[in-house]
């Protein structure tokens, strides 16, 4: 049936500038630029226009120009053309609707309003370009105290702890969701910076096996590509519950992107739709976690923490408990802008919650049972800058884990088409005619500059606070203050109303 | 006292925020002296501190009464007074209750009561508590419950006096020429948001232990979130309240000695941990990563006492003061060398120690030279020669 | 206060308990009325002694100065019998300050002409900061070592460090950390890591050596040293490795 979907955006040409080169129409995987022989001229389908600036970026002449559809529609604040839009694709479907990276929606950014402190006069700020400033962090779980033996040396044995020298890993993203190339930036630059990345739910490529020491091997519903030596290569391994783009459902890999060697990862068939199980199936209650946790423990030989990730939803802060006594040694929290490949739209939009108060909640809540050094707190969900960071820090986070500022790194432009595997980027796509725009040697020198762009702001802000250690920072909600923020949101993020 | 937090903090800061000169003096040999030298030091040290608070801890000070708990306790109304005394009569036995003496000074505005009171637990507490953990919890009950009251010491022979006003005044005011004691701290105050109240002075005290500050800790937040969730209740919001606690935590329950304490509150760098022997590095790791909420960041200089051993400790990258002087059995601690050298003018050695490095002085044990004060070792083969005549210089100063 | 005026050019003040200000305005008016030597007894903690005076006043101190000694200072000699604290020579632009012991923290902070000379060793610091433009250039002798930070952010300047006490290694960290200007000698040896990122380690050239030397026999003067013999050692010289070395770390 003919669409009555409007074009979302439309591509404008500069021809005076226009050397018709071509390279747009090459670099374009929608489709949406092509060469008219006839004609002798660049053309467009705006329609198929996904607005990711591949073409903007790479045209020599900046003759190219991708505008937002200006089409209007009289003015209803309720039905926003958002709405209408997705009306006639589920018409025209009958499907749900899917979608790629993370909530774009108004639910309030609590990182906008909260303002850190600095020192002036009482004590001092800390030079960070020239005085130490510390920003390693250990993740796993401790005890409440140590024990000496009478010559004063240490009788406590530590379960296993995992060194980042910043305290920002990569977000679990699946081999499939993006392509190998992309994996292995991600494993470089980890190792480089001294921090970790996850395989997310789709295996670990034997070509990686080698950055194992900073690898986090994901175990999720799926199960794709668990065995014996995936558990062995990794440094940590983590179970997936859930993730803060899709709370409540599995993973998705459309077929399309279910290359030969996403299949062989996987192992499951080429081209079939890898749709991870909602829940975990062993997993239907909480002494069930407990069981799976010391069964990887088993596995590892009680040598690596194991982490639980799940979605920041409701109950948070009684399920982080939970988690913490049930065994984790590492609790990931995934809040509501956590971005993914694909997702139902519906449930990416609508439900979660946002991560700050998550972690505020969970933080404040194992002190209050008197059980924070049993795991180590990671969040995730659109951590921007480094200013979101230090935020996250001083609210009671041990480290933080991102995902879309990653990508963004490499190149994506949050257009949304993930899920069609037809990334122009090369990022999130299996096609190997795409695959090779993300160069590792190149990617993960972008990534390394991103992290060591971060650590250099961290620092700067650690030191105008007068700290010199990360962990004074950690869970230190003094050091924040809040605006525009009512009583209650103050009251549970545990931070006071500026000026105050 | 009731409603502690709007006394010591009546604008509502996160905590209270104090600036200050302090000074130790402690006879390794036990010998008790007279706190003559250690108030003309403080004194000295008079602009560090804008009169808003001063005090002193003495050790060894009631020779009659060693084996009982001293309780020096404030009151703003006679209510204050009855209630307490009740309370105390009901959970001690109690041997004498006097006002502790003091001289009408024309600098004390208004001050409050304070009584001392010798004290035995004799059984009261109950089957399995500690005796110093029972004496903590009536110590607790007292501030947080009671009206118009405030416990400033609690220890055995020992006690701390402290009030607004100089350290000197303080001095005056309480009479401390008359007292004897083998260790003495002494403190002035400069507070940015608690004028005009006599418990928010330094030396803070928790049973035996008294810690006296100077600097403020950036890490005050997550310190004080890490102390109450080990039922410690931060009333005061001070950095000195948390310091005393954490000492408390990991000296008294965990049973961690000083020198290992030190190293949790002003641990190395990483950087520098990396270079030490293995074993040091292990240890040394694992501290820093179990008590990582303890780490106290910021500038500070303390001088923690408890009956036996003065530890003065300063942050790892030494931005508050701190000197030593030695002079036989003698350990001094001083903000500043100009305080020691008043009152003991020929030291055997002076120096600054490294951040985070303590300076213990403990009974029985004598005092070591330090590493860092070499001035008497230059080889004779550098000292002058005939080539360099000595020129208008030098009479040794008086 | 009790003072004693022989001449015109020599003044005793004895400062048992007198406040600094009092002491310090005294000591301004007989620098102004042209005195030439001020001795001073018992001196115990009194600040800012020296500050700011720019007569070419001899300033002998018997005991132990306060913070601040010669901040500001432009001019005068300050000679110590006895240790000092912290501060001598803060922002100091001119003149000479002379200490028979150690000092404490950040000192000749900021400071940007004059000599400084200390027979012991110093706390953390030293030379914070430190400036120089064309002749203008302070120097800061100290006979044992310092603690951490020496030379921090130095911009010009000499320092030098003498480990008279043979222990033949500094144990300073961070030393010349945000170093872009000046130079750091050193008497003995350091080690890299113990060195900011910015400085370098070589050896002394011919232009060092002849600076090197007089500043020595100065010290060697003023403390009665042989010379000779403190040169005769091993020497490095510490220096910036570039002018400017936070250029890389802003993104524009």
């Amino acid at each position: 049936m003919k669409t009555y979907l409007p074009p979302q955006f439309l591509v404008e040409r500069d021809v005076e500038k226009c050397i018709k080169c071509k390279v747009c129409a090459n670099q374009c995987s929608f489709d949406s630029h092509y060469y008219d022989a006839d004609d002798d001229e660049m053309k467009n389908r705006s329609e198929n226009c996904v607005g990711c600036h591949r073409c903007v970026t790479f045209c020599p002449t900046g003759a190219l120009m991708v505008r937002r559809n200006p089409l209007e529609y009289r003015e209803n604040y309720n039905w926003r053309p958002e709405f209408i839009e997705d009306i006639i694709k589920q018409a025209e479907s009958g499907g749900i609707l899917l979608t790629g990276m993370g909530n774009d929606k108004g639910q309030r950014i609590y990182w906008d309003h909260l303002v850190l402190n600095a020192s002036q006069v009482t004590n001092p700020s800390i030079d960070p370009l020239r005085e130490p400033m510390e920003l390693t962090t250990y993740l796993g779980r401790k005890p409440d105290r140590i024990t000496l033996d009478s010559d004063l040396n240490l009788e406590t044995e530590l379960a296993p702890q995992v060194r980042l020298e910043v305290p920002i890993m990569f977000s679990a993203i699946s081999y499939g969701a993006v392509s190998l190339n992309v994996h292995e930036s991600l494993a470089r630059a980890a190792t480089e910076v001294g921090t970790m990345w996850n395989t997310g739910e789709g295996g670990l490529h034997t070509k990686l096996y080698k950055y194992g020491k900073n690898t986090i091997a994901q175990v999720a519903s799926g199960r794709f590509g668990v065995h014996p030596e995936y558990l062995d290569t990794a440094r940590i391994v983590e179970i997936k519950i859930g993730q803060g783009a899709k709370p409540g459902i599995g993973g998705h890999l459309p077929g399309v992107k279910v290359s030969a060697e996403v299949s062989a990862t996987r192992m499951i068939p080429q081209g079939t739709d890898a749709l991870s199980p909602a829940p975990q199936h062993d997993i239907y209650s909480i002494e069930d976690l407990a069981q799976l946790i010391y069964a990887l423990k088993e596995a590892t030989h009680y040598v690596k923490p194991i982490s639980v990730k799940i979605a920041a939803v409701h109950n948070s802060a009684a399920i982080a408990s939970g988690m913490v006594r049930a065994g984790a040694d590492i609790i990931v929290l995934d809040g509501l802008r956590g971005a993914t490949g694909a997702t139902p739209k519906i449930i990416r939009d609508n439900v979660g919650i946002p991560i700050e108060m998550a972690l505020a909640s969970v933080d404040s809540r194992l002190r209050q049972e008197g059980i924070r050094n049993r795991a180590s707190i990671v969040i995730s969900g659109g951590i921007r800058n480094s200013g979101d960071v230090a935020k996250a820090i001083a609210l009671g986070a041990d480290a933080v884990n991102i995902g879309t500022a990653a990508l963004i790194a490499l190149g994506c432009r949050l257009c949304q088409q993930c899920h069609t595997g037809k990334c122009a980027w090369g990022i999130c796509t299996s096609d190997l005619f795409l695959t090779k725009r993300v160069n590792p040697d190149i990617g993960s020198r972008r990534l390394a500059n991103l992290l060591h762009s971060w650590s250099l702001e961290l620092k700067d802000m650690l030191g105008g606070m007068g700290i010199n250690a990360l962990e004074s920072l950690r869970g230190n909600r003094l050091h924040l203050r809040g605006v525009g923020l009512t009583d209650t949101e103050l009251d549970i993020l545990g931070v006071r109303m500026v000026g105050s | 006292m009731k409603e502690l937090n709007r006394i010591q903090n009546p604008y509502h800061d996160d905590k209270v925020i104090d600036a200050c000169s302090i000074f130790g003096a402690m006879d390794t040999t036990g010998k008790r002296f007279s706190g003559q030298g250690v108030i003309r030091a403080i004194a000295n040290m008079h602009d560090r501190g804008n009169g808003l608070g001063g005090g002193f801890a003495i050790y060894g000070l009631y020779p009659e009464y060693t084996d009982l708990y001293a309780f020096h306790i404030m009151y703003l109304s006679q209510k204050g007074k009855q209630d307490v005394e009740a309370f105390l009569r009901g959970n001690f036995h109690l041997i004498q209750a006097e006002e502790v003496p003091n001289r009408l000074a024309p600098a004390m505005v208004n001050p409050p009561l304070v009584w001392r009171y010798f004290l035995e637990i004799g059984q009261r507490n109950p089957e399995g508590q500690a005796e110093d953990d029972y004496v903590v919890g009536r110590v607790m009950e007292i501030n947080t419950r009671f009206t118009d009251a405030f416990v400033f010491s609690s220890g055995k022979d020992m006690a701390v006096f402290k009030g607004v006003g100089y350290p000197e005044e303080i001095a005056e005011y309480f009479c401390l020429e008359q007292y004897e004691g083998y260790l003495w701290t002494a403190h002035g105050r400069f507070p940015t948001n608690t004028p005009g109240w006599w418990g928010g002075a330094h030396p803070f005290c928790i049973l035996d232990w008294t810690v006296v500050h100077n600097g403020e800790i950036s890490s005050y937040g997550i310190n004080r979130r890490y102390l109450e969730q080990f039922g410690y209740h931060c009333t005061m919001q001070t950095d000195t309240e948390v310091v005393a606690y954490a000492i408390d935590l990991l000296m008294r329950k965990h049973g961690l000695p000083i020198e290992i304490v030190a190293r949790v509150l002003a641990p190395p760098l990483w950087r520098d941990i990396e270079q030490r022997p293995l074993g040091e590095q292990k240890l040394l790791r694992t501290l820093r990563q179990v008590y990582s909420s303890l780490l106290l960041n910021g500038p500070f200089t303390v001088i923690i006492a408890h009956h036996g051993e003065m530890i003065g400790l300063t942050d790892r990258i030494r931005l508050r003061p701190l000197t030593v002087g030695t002079k036989d059995n003698l350990l001094y601690l001083s903000s500043e060398e100009s305080a020691i050298r008043l009152i003991c003018p020929d030291l055997n050695e002076a120096w600054n120690p490294i951040g985070g490095e303590p300076v213990i002085g403990r009974l029985g044990t004598p005092l070591q030279p330090s590493p860092m004060a070499v001035t008497k070792r230059v080889p004779v083969l550098l000292r002058e020669s005939k080539k360099y005549p000595i020129g208008k210089r030098t009479v040794t100063p008086k | 206060m009790k003072y004693s005026q022989r001449t015109n050019q020599s003044v005793k003040i004895d400062a048992s308990g007198i406040y600094y200000r009092e002491l310090n305005t005294k000591i301004r008016e007989l620098a102004s009325n042209g005195t030439q030597k001020i001795e001073l007894r018992n001196v115990f903690g009194q600040r800012y002694i020296g500050t700011n005076i720019n007569k070419p006043v001899e300033i002998d101190i018997f005991g132990t100065p306060g913070n601040d000694l010669g901040a500001f200072m432009n001019g005068p000699r300050i000679t110590v019998y006895g240790n000092a604290q912290d501060g001598c020579g803060n922002t100091m632009n001119n003149g000479e300050i002379i200490i028979h012991g150690r000092a404490g923290d950040i000192i000749g902070l900021s400071a940007r002409g004059g000599s400084i000379f200390i027979r012991d060793s110093i706390g953390y610091r030293a030379g914070i900061h430190m400036k120089e433009y064309q002749d203008q250039k302070p120097k800061l002798v100290i006979g044992g070592t310092a603690q951490d930070f020496l030379g921090e952010y130095m911009a010009g300047g000499i320092l030098v460090l003498l480990d008279l006490n043979e222990s033949q290694y500094h144990k300073a960290k961070f030393v010349g950390t945000g170093m872009h200007g000046g130079v750091i000698y050193m008497r003995g040896s350091i080690e890299s890591h113990q060195l900011g990122k910015e400085v370098g380690i070589s050896d002394l050239e011919k232009a060092d050596w002849q600076i090197l030397k007089k500043l020595v026999a100065e010290f060697a003067a003023h403390f009665s040293y042989n010379a000779d013999e403190i040169l005769r050692h091993k020497f490095i010289k510490l220096f910036p490795l570039w002018l400017r070395p936070y250029g890389r770390i802003y993104a524009h």
